[in-house]
């Protein structure tokens, strides 16, 4: 016997159940994970997704900026690194290549980032009003270290992928994507620690700063 | 990790008397009392969704072996290699084993409770492979050779110059005392180690049937380096995670982190299902889920089947009178607080945690703020009444519960005794109406006086003030 049937049959046994698992047992199962059914709900998972997404992104210390559409990103992102004295450089998904970095006077790498990037740059899949929360899926396109090493990420985010509820989000990407990918990613501001004299201190492992750029 | 939860008593003593201790655990209490309290105010559905997710944890738990089936299946086709093992030296062996095979040399880790109980690190270090801790309480600990004594915050018994003291002597670096320069110095030297790791390790908050996923639930960052940086990555998790669909983690993750730490959302969701594709630039090549019993399958079908509900959340050791005092190593295992007091004696034996159960209050604080409604204090008087049938307890501790329940199960006898201990306590009483000793109890009345009775028993004074209203 493996350990795998030892368990089973343990858990069986301690069940009060004979036999191996059932071909019903598994159907049944399977329909119940089917229903995909929802649990009751706070009424702030109610709220208006895009006014709760920009509240709950300040609460968690995630920096907004809002522009007219997506031609307007080069400029709005040149500015925040002005503003944070940072270098006029980021590393981002090849999806945003295309857009005219070099006009604003940043360099944009498409290419994996690394432990010597300090700017992260992607977009994401949608987002979270509930919790302020942003979702990104690993992929060819959409690698995950640009969102983890850098010190600073920064998020595209369309207002219209803006979703009220983790159910919601997890609800459209069974709609586009089928399956989950690799990684999912969920993030709720910069990477923090409490972990010495319970004090906060923002910028553990992951990045200092997460900005938002809102386009329509 | 080494069992000394019978030492219980005597290390709960030392740590009263530890200065450092009683600070940092002065300082941790309000933070996670408070901030769990304005956490969970701001849901109004609170109590409804810890009804749900109780009822969904139960439902898995009676289905648990269809459960697992279910998890398994779906983590193979996506790539994933699914291991089982009943105890932890099978586990050990496993996790070993993948890393030798695959020429392992170092090894980096997120926090995995699972992986205390099992002392994996001692493991992989008997096999030659360096690993390094990347949680920063974890990380400190590791410094210290000592294991975490809260299952969220486990360096919370450290002190910042402790900490200052442990970074300096192993980083070679001018000390500080700064948590925030504290927090980056860690992070400059754990970035190589993440960066050249071979394999990464990471427990489980839960597994999800629907989609073979395992995932964590982290605030630093170091679980996502952990799982997408080295081309190994090994999930180690217990058999009771299992949870059914991406919408129960959506229900679950409300109750999570505002109940463990007073947080609205946990910094990181990771969802990891399988391996990387062929053309995705980052992700393991690998991944191996190890499924661990090691005591969990004693519990199911048990009455006390609902601690197989628990999340980890530490909420009931935060709110704990006795954990709050004493500290998580003062239990001597893995998981302290009530949680723990019910867990170490299922997992390592009642004959080797007697006095756990027996470390409570009963306030009942713990089963209000569980998020998903563990009877926690009659868990561990079922604990409590099996030492006692098992003869597990002092002779002379069950001799006087014998005796107590003698009287207290014949009125007549009861209230004869009772007369007769109330006279004798008034005596005892003195002028001062003060019982400053009692016999047999002097380690009490050593530190405290009591109020000596009025020398009448409740029942006589009732008797006499009803006959009094009858004549009027």
């Amino acid at each position: 016997m493996s350990a795998r049937d030892n368990i089973l049959n343990r858990i069986r046994t301690q069940s009060q159940r004979t036999g191996v698992t059932s071909a019903e047992e598994l159907v049944d199962v399977r329909a119940h994970i089917a229903e995909r059914a929802r649990g009751p709900l706070p009424s702030t998972a109610r709220e208006n997704p895009l006014t709760r997404f920009i509240s709950e992104c300040e609460r968690l210390k995630t920096s907004v900026d809002s522009v007219a559409s997506l031609n307007d990103v080069p400029l709005a992102l040149a500015s925040y690194l002005r503003k944070n004295t940072l270098k006029m450089a980021v590393v981002g998904w090849p999806s945003l290549s295309a857009q005219n970095w070099a006009e604003a006077g940043v360099r944009f790498d498409n290419r994996l980032a690394n432990a010597n990037d300090m700017v992260g740059m992607t977009d994401c899949f949608c987002a979270i009003g509930e919790t302020g929360t942003l979702l990104l899926l690993s992929g060819a396109d959409t690698p995950k270290l640009h969102a983890l090493l850098p010190e600073t990420h920064i998020c595209i985010v369309s207002q219209k992928r803006i979703v009220a509820t983790m159910e919601d989000a997890f609800q459209l990407l069974r709609q586009e994507k089928g399956t989950l990918p690799r990684a999912t990613f969920l993030v709720s501001g910069p990477s923090r620690t409490a972990d010495i004299e319970q004090t906060i201190v923002i910028g553990a492992h992951g990045p200092y700063r997460v900005h938002v750029i809102l386009v329509p | 990790m080494q069992i000394q939860s019978m030492h219980f008593k005597q290390t709960a003593s030392q740590k009263l008397n530890d200065a450092v201790l009683q600070t940092a655990m002065k300082k941790a209490k309000g933070k996670f009392v408070d901030g769990r309290a304005a956490a969970v105010a701001e849901v109004d559905a609170w109590q409804d969704i810890r009804t749900y997710a109780a009822a969904m944890r139960d439902r898995v738990i009676a289905n648990l072996d269809a459960y697992l089936i279910e998890f398994e299946r779906n983590a193979i086709a996506r790539g994933a290699v699914v291991h089982w093992a009943e105890t932890a030296e099978e586990a050990n062996a496993i996790i070993v084993n993948i890393a030798k095979q695959n020429l392992v040399k170092t090894v980096t880790k997120s926090k995995s409770m699972v992986s205390e109980e099992i002392a994996l690190n001692d493991a992989l270090e008997a096999a030659n492979i360096e690993v390094v801790e990347t949680d920063l309480g974890e990380y400190i600990l590791q410094l210290a050779h000592e294991p975490p004594s809260h299952i969220v915050a486990p360096a919370v018994h450290k002190s910042k110059e402790q900490v200052a003291d442990l970074f300096a002597a192993a980083h070679g670096r001018p000390r500080s005392t700064d948590i925030t320069a504290l927090t980056r110095e860690a992070r400059e030297v754990l970035r190589d180690k993440f960066l050249n790791a071979d394999m990464g390790i990471s427990g489980a908050n839960f597994v999800i049937a629907e989609t073979g996923t395992t995932l964590t639930v982290t605030n630093e960052g170091n679980a996502d380096l952990v799982t997408t940086i080295p081309r190994i990555h090994c999930v180690v998790t217990g058999i009771e995670k299992v949870i059914g669909t991406l919408e129960d983690f959506a229900t679950l993750i409300r109750l999570l982190p505002r109940s463990a730490t007073g947080q609205s959302a946990a910094n990181y969701l990771t969802l990891t299902t399988g391996v990387k594709s062929a053309d995705e630039l980052d992700g393991p090549e690998q991944m191996h889920i190890v499924l661990i019993d090691a005591g969990r399958t004693k519990l199911v079908g048990s009455n006390m089947a609902e601690m197989l509900r628990c999340i980890r959340c530490g909420a009931c050791m935060n709110h704990c009178p006795v954990y709050q005092n004493v500290g998580g190593h003062a239990y001597g295992w893995v998981y302290p607080g009530p949680m723990g007091s019910v867990l170490t004696p299922a997992y390592i034996g009642i004959e080797k945690a007697g006095d756990l159960p027996n470390a409570a209050t009963f306030c009942g604080e713990c089963q209000v703020v569980c998020p998903v409604k563990i009877p926690l204090p009659d868990l561990m008087r079922k604990w409590r009444e099996r030492q006692f049938d098992g003869a597990l307890r002092p002779w002379h501790e069950r001799a006087s519960i014998k005796l107590w329940s003698a009287f207290a199960t014949r009125p007549r006898l009861y209230a004869l005794a009772a007369q007769v201990a109330a006279r004798t306590a008034a005596i005892l009483g003195g002028k001062q109406k003060r019982i400053t000793w009692l016999p047999g109890l002097d380690g009490w009345t050593d530190g405290r006086d009591m109020p000596a009775p009025a020398g009448k028993t409740f029942r006589e004074q009732y008797r006499e003030q009803h006959r009094d209203s009858a004549i009027k």
